[in-house]
């Protein structure tokens, strides 16, 4: 049997596809018995060194917030779903999440190449979509998205931070070498420092560039010829169980007498390295959440967090953590926001995206602000590696802290291009000491 | 090319000793592989599994052991004893329960099956040792460095790294060799290995060799991701990267050949560290070029025999 369509038919049918979605979003919704949120995160393969801290964190922050009312006076529930097995798996898991589970609101993912593939998602569905974790520069540089906001910073000021750092407390350095994983992180960050470095620091000499393979357990070879070329500076954006092997074996072997430790994403793997840390190397945590904190905007909030998270969990939170809860904080804030918006009423989904734009919440640390691209500013604090008695492994000392604004390329620019544009005078300009 | 040996000979002689390290480990695992498929004709993917379990009870034991005071010295042998343990309980364990009742089906079945026990060992480990990096490294820590002249310079390598790793992958390999040749027990596995159906016919009870043979490739599996655990922080997903180059050491020297597997683990350490220093991008690929290259020439493996099929 087959059916034909007349053209008129056929318009209303085109017009209604187009049109009904927005009709539809745009349309006052009921308020819901539970507000759902859908949470993908690693949770096997080695990145689950991230997501499994990440969803401890989602899944005691939910049941506070539950405890206390739930946001507009409406329950959270998350669901989770693993991103190890690939875009195409996780692509059909956000569909089946807002089509058939009817999730008011997507947090996506640990992996840039996770948000590269599932954000256009939050166009074609017109669904909320909070980026809770991952760096990559080009979400919010190479397209404008209506229903899509990060609520962290991301490569480039997670970058440039430590670069600032590194030429403001060692600036005679004349050679680096870099060994990340061979990913699109390791090499985007790469990319970053290298424009950065170019720019702020001219002549600086390339020794030697190293991408092991993703997942390596042995980077000893890499040591060795990093101990033959002695340069001046080592750049590691390496994270989990790569970072603490290769930290290991380099401090056996004294690569860290000869040269200076750049690591980004150093916070994570701390705990875990305990006192094999060298002392007096950079370290970062991709934002300002150091459990070491001086002068956290909200000291009781703060400690409140770290502390119900090591009771339930007995471990210190990570910085994934730390994302995480500012993800849900900035839900809190804009659902609220939005809810206030329509004095009491219950928001439509583009009403609800909408009172994202522009929104800035509290964090422990900070405030961030939700630029009109989507991007969060967050806060960088970079410190050297150092012990003290409040803690069994590595924390940061001389911190200085880096405003989101002061490090993140502005909006419609591109990071690359921006970052050439940087001016040594920068180096003087930007941070300030907090300790 | 003598000019480029003058200008890069030293790095060349670095390059060779990171690559006896390396290519011990791979020879532990994967001969350990290649011995199985040798019997029993299985492809067993949760060999990784193996490796993987081995290393995690091994930086567990030796952690448990360092609490009660257990001297630094003694940290390499309980390596090999916590994996000989890990290979003496799980081997017999899924060669009893799983693999024998596979082995009259077909090939891909048997590659299922042992691919879901990899998956299922992969989450076991999760639910045991979770998701954090764990290390245990007394006994890298307890031999200490050398330093190794370089020039003017001088580069210091760990002695756990320099002889220990190949040290113990020689004397597995001599052992082994012995083992196979000099006794009645290695004799019969062998006679196995060659010819499965005549050997039962002359009365060798085929499933105690498989069994015998099974938990000695656990051992080998175990130990080798005992004798890893010093040098790497052991996290998820750790036995996935091993099997993927042991399935290519085994295919490289020929299916079931011990001294192939030395000779391909050597070719294959060395290409990927000297790959290291002079072209940063081939490392990832470089076992995987000697093997292509290697297996046009010769398709049955470095030492495989061509098989007459019968019908």
């Amino acid at each position: 049997m087959t059916a034909s369509l007349t053209r008129r038919e056929a318009l209303a049918a085109g017009f209604g596809t187009v049109l009904l979605p927005a009709t539809l979003s745009a349309q006052p919704a009921a308020k819901p018995a539970e507000f759902k949120i859908g949470v993908t995160t690693f949770l096997s393969g080695p990145a689950s060194v991230f997501g499994v801290p990440s969803r401890k964190a989602c899944e005691m922050l939910v049941d506070q917030i539950n405890a206390a009312g739930g946001i507009a006076g409406v329950p959270l529930r998350a669901t989770f779903v693993d991103e190890a097995p690939g875009t195409d798996h996780l692509v059909g898991e956000f569909r089946r999440l807002v089509q058939s589970e009817g999730v008011h609101a997507m947090f996506q993912s640990i992996s840039s190449g996770s948000c590269l593939a599932c954000t256009p998602l939050s166009r074609e569905l017109q669904k909320l979509t909070i980026l809770w974790d991952c760096g990559t520069q080009r979400i919010f540089e190479e397209n404008r998205w209506e229903y899509a906001f990060r609520t962290q910073g991301y490569g480039t000021p997670e970058i440039l931070a430590p670069l600032l750092y590194l030429l403001k407390k060692k600036p005679d350095f004349r050679t680096v070498a870099v060994i990340n994983q061979d990913y699109a992180w390791g090499r985007d960050s790469w990319e970053l420092w290298k424009a950065g470095m170019d720019a702020l620091k001219p002549g600086v000499r390339v020794v030697a560039e190293m991408f092991p393979r993703f997942g390596s357990t042995d980077f000893s070879t890499e040591i060795t010829r990093l101990l033959a070329l002695r340069p001046d500076v080592i750049l590691s954006t390496s994270w989990g169980g790569e970072l603490v092997t290769f930290v290991r074996q380099a401090t056996e072997r004294r690569l860290h007498e000869r040269s200076t430790f750049v690591l980004p994403v150093a916070e994570a793997s701390l705990p875990t390295l305990g006192r094999s840390m060298p002392e007096g190397h950079i370290i970062g945590t991709r934002g300002d959440h150091w459990n070491n904190h001086p002068a956290p905007a909200n000291p009781q909030l703060f400690n409140e967090f770290v502390t119900a998270y090591r009771t339930r969990f007995n471990e210190w939170p990570i910085y994934p953590c730390h994302h995480m809860a500012q993800a849900i904080w900035a839900l809190k804030a804009g659902v609220e926001k939005a809810v206030a918006a329509k004095s009491g009423g219950w928001p439509s989904d583009l009403e609800m995206a909408n009172a994202f734009r522009g929104l800035t919440f509290p964090t422990p640390t900070s405030t961030i602000t939700l630029r009109e691209d989507g991007q969060g500013l967050e806060d960088q604090i970079v410190g050297l590696s150092s012990f003290n008695d409040r803690f069994p492994f590595s924390v940061p000392k001389e911190m200085i802290q880096f405003t989101g604004a002061q490090v993140s390329a502005p909006v419609g620019q591109k990071s690359t291009d921006w970052l050439k544009t940087l001016k040594p005078d920068m180096i003087a300009s930007s941070g300030r000491s907090i300790g | 090319m003598a000019e480029w040996f003058q200008d890069n000979g030293l790095l060349l002689g670095l390059a060779l000793l990171d690559g006896l390290s390396s290519a011990g480990l791979i020879f532990l695992v994967a001969v350990g592989l290649n011995l199985v498929f040798g019997v029993l004709r299985i492809i067993n993917v949760a060999h990784g599994s193996l490796y993987a379990i081995g290393a995690y009870s091994a930086a567990s034991i030796g952690i448990f052991l360092s609490g009660l005071g257990l001297p630094d010295w003694a940290a390499v042998p309980t390596l090999i004893l916590s994996a000989a343990l890990v290979g003496a309980i799980l081997g017999p364990l899924i060669e009893r329960f799983l693999l024998r009742r596979i082995y009259a089906q077909e090939e891909v079945v048997q590659l299922l099956v042992t691919f879901a026990l990899f998956m299922i060992l992969e989450d076991v480990q999760k639910l045991i040792w979770g998701v954090q990096p764990i290390h245990h490294d007394t006994a890298m820590r307890a031999l200490g460095t050398i330093d190794v002249p370089f020039g003017a310079d001088f580069i210091p390598f760990t002695n756990y790294q320099l002889f220990v790793l190949p040290g113990i992958a020689i004397v597995t390999l001599v052992g082994l060799a012995l083992f196979l040749r000099r006794t009645l027990t290695g004799r019969v596995i062998v006679a196995v290995t060659t010819d499965r159906e005549a050997a039962s016919a002359m009365g060798i009870d085929a499933a105690k060799i498989f069994l015998l043979t099974f938990t000695f490739g656990a051992m080998l599996a175990a130990l080798g991701g005992a004798l890893s655990s010093p040098t790497a922080a052991l996290v998820p997903g750790i036995g996935a990267q091993t099997i993927v180059l042991s399935f290519a050491v085994v295919a490289t020297a020929g299916l079931g050949q011990i001294e192939g597997a030395a000779l391909t683990s050597l070719m294959m350490g060395l290409g990927r560290s000297i790959a290291v220093y002079f072209e940063p991008e081939l490392e990832v690929v470089v076992p995987y070029i000697i093997m292509v290259l290697v297996l046009l020439v010769r398709p049955q493996g470095l030492f495989g025999v061509i098989e007459t099929r019968r019908v």
